[in-house]
């Protein structure tokens, strides 16, 4: 049995120091972490298959054990598990969401856009899938409708940044250094940079990774994803995540459609198998074929943002007259008091 | 990768909690992980022992509660299971499906001493 967890999957090794502990039957020992060991006593060392520690229970729960050991070999082996023996071990309850913080700074993101009036769209696609012509493209055609301003992610460069401000529109790079993805500080950090109009569209388009950014609110009112047909028309079933959290899905590059074997309709079907209801459009950067559907889109949603700003400040407007009509009654019967 | 911006946020939450409690170290960290969530437990974990590195928690086991994937089929009226994303509902075959149960990423209480 392993002294650690209670598992049995644990086997002897013959000299009766040493345990293997047999994770899943694996018979490759790809760490061979040490565990820790009861001090005064010889060190036990076990070989974990797999290669994080961790492994299932028939319960259904799975855990790992600690590695305290292996970077203490040489000084001590004394290890936390039997540091605790001799002290009192508390339970803190947490019950906390892992992504809370950045739902968090997205949720002030999303009433800051709203307070506004701002339509805060989020484009997200593998790489090379023609996000940033997209946008050029979009900037281009809109600017002298809609005030926009983008905020751009990669990894490094400020390539795509300039080839928007070249189109004449506000553009702030995010780095991300060694990060896949944009969080909801990083976008924050971005509109202290950018000047965004009230009543404005906000395109920010994230690093190019169709995993990573599914999992990160940013505030914006939408993601939308980019599927291009030179990419296969699987690629919602193999990267549901993104699909599931998108609520558009744009199929681009449909002016290469003749050349490639893509079927739109089952890119579209297997969309819709991950995301039920999942808007859809077709269209061509480069031909502008289809390309007017998505300008409506984006101008019905600054619509929307607008006049729900507006309702809102007519509110505030409404509550504010109310509030002073009860001033001078309030002083009245100061007064008599 | 994002899972090393997860183990971040855990250990963060975690070593808060710890401190506001005023422990010396965090011995064990239960955690709850739906079917359906952005991240495996193994994932989690190989992050997880490179983000606690010098932390509070740096020794902590990790116990995972393992949500299954559950959903409602709209066509069944029902509550379903679902293994993964993009499977159809097992009674009637729709992709009518809405997720109630298994996209969890919690911690829900530590252990300190």
């Amino acid at each position: 049995m392993c002294v650690t967890c209670g598992c049995s999957n644990v086997e002897a090794t013959g000299n009766g120091l040493q345990e293997e502990h047999v994770v899943g039957g694996g018979a490759e020992a790809r760490d061979n972490a040490l565990h820790a060991a009861p001090a005064g006593t010889p060190v036990y060392r076990r070989a974990h298959p797999d290669a994080n520690n961790g492994h299932w229970h028939a319960d259904g729960t799975w855990h790992s054990h600690g590695h305290d050991a292996a970077r203490k070999v040489g000084t001590s082996f004394a290890s936390p598990a039997d540091r605790t023996m001799s002290e009192r071990l508390r339970t803190l309850c947490i019950e906390r969401d892992i992504l809370a913080k950045n739902d968090a700074i997205a949720s002030l993101n999303r009433r800051w856009f709203a307070e506004h009036g701002i339509f805060a769209v989020n484009l997200v696609s593998s790489p090379g899938s023609g996000k940033t012509s997209l946008l050029v493209a979009t900037a281009k055609a809109l600017k002298h409708d809609v005030p926009l301003a983008v905020i751009e992610g990669d990894q490094q460069t400020s390539l795509d940044a300039e080839r928007v401000r070249a189109a004449g529109v506000d553009a702030v790079q995010i780095n991300t250094a060694k990060g896949c993805h944009l969080d909801a500080q990083m976008v924050a950090d971005a509109l202290r940079k950018l000047r965004v109009a009230e009543e404005s569209l906000l395109l920010i388009e994230n690093v190019g990774n169709l995993v990573c950014p599914a999992a990160f609110d940013l505030g914006e009112a939408h993601k939308v994803a980019i599927l291009s047909v030179t990419e296969g028309d699987d690629k919602p079933l193999k990267y549901p995540d993104m699909f599931h959290a998108a609520d558009l899905v744009i199929i681009n590059k449909m002016d290469l459609l003749p050349h490639v074997d893509f079927d739109v309709t089952a890119a579209i079907d297997y969309a819709r198998r991950v995301r039920p209801g999942i808007e859809a459009m077709l269209l061509s950067t480069r031909t502008s074929k289809g390309f007017d559907a998505w300008l409506a889109w984006l101008q019905r949603g600054v619509a929307e943002a607008s006049a729900r700003r507006m309702q809102n400040v007519d509110a505030l407007r409404h509550r504010v007259s109310g509030l002073e009509a009860q001033v001078p009654e309030r002083t009245a019967s100061t007064k008599q008091a | 990768m994002h899972e090393l911006a997860l183990a971040r946020s855990m250990v963060d939450i975690v070593e808060t909690t710890a401190r506001k409690h005023a422990a010396h170290r965090v011995t064990r960290i239960r955690l709850e992980i739906g079917a359906l969530s952005h991240v495996s437990p193994a994932a989690l974990q190989f992050f997880f022992d490179a983000a606690a590195y010098g932390t509070l928690a740096e020794h902590a086991r990790l116990n995972v509660l393992a949500t299954p994937g559950e959903a409602w089929c709209m066509p069944c009226g029902a509550a379903v299971q679902l293994a993964k994303r993009g499977d159809a509902c097992p009674r009637c075959g729709s992709y009518q499906l809405t997720v109630v149960r298994g996209e969890e990423m919690a911690v829900k209480d530590i252990e300190v001493a």
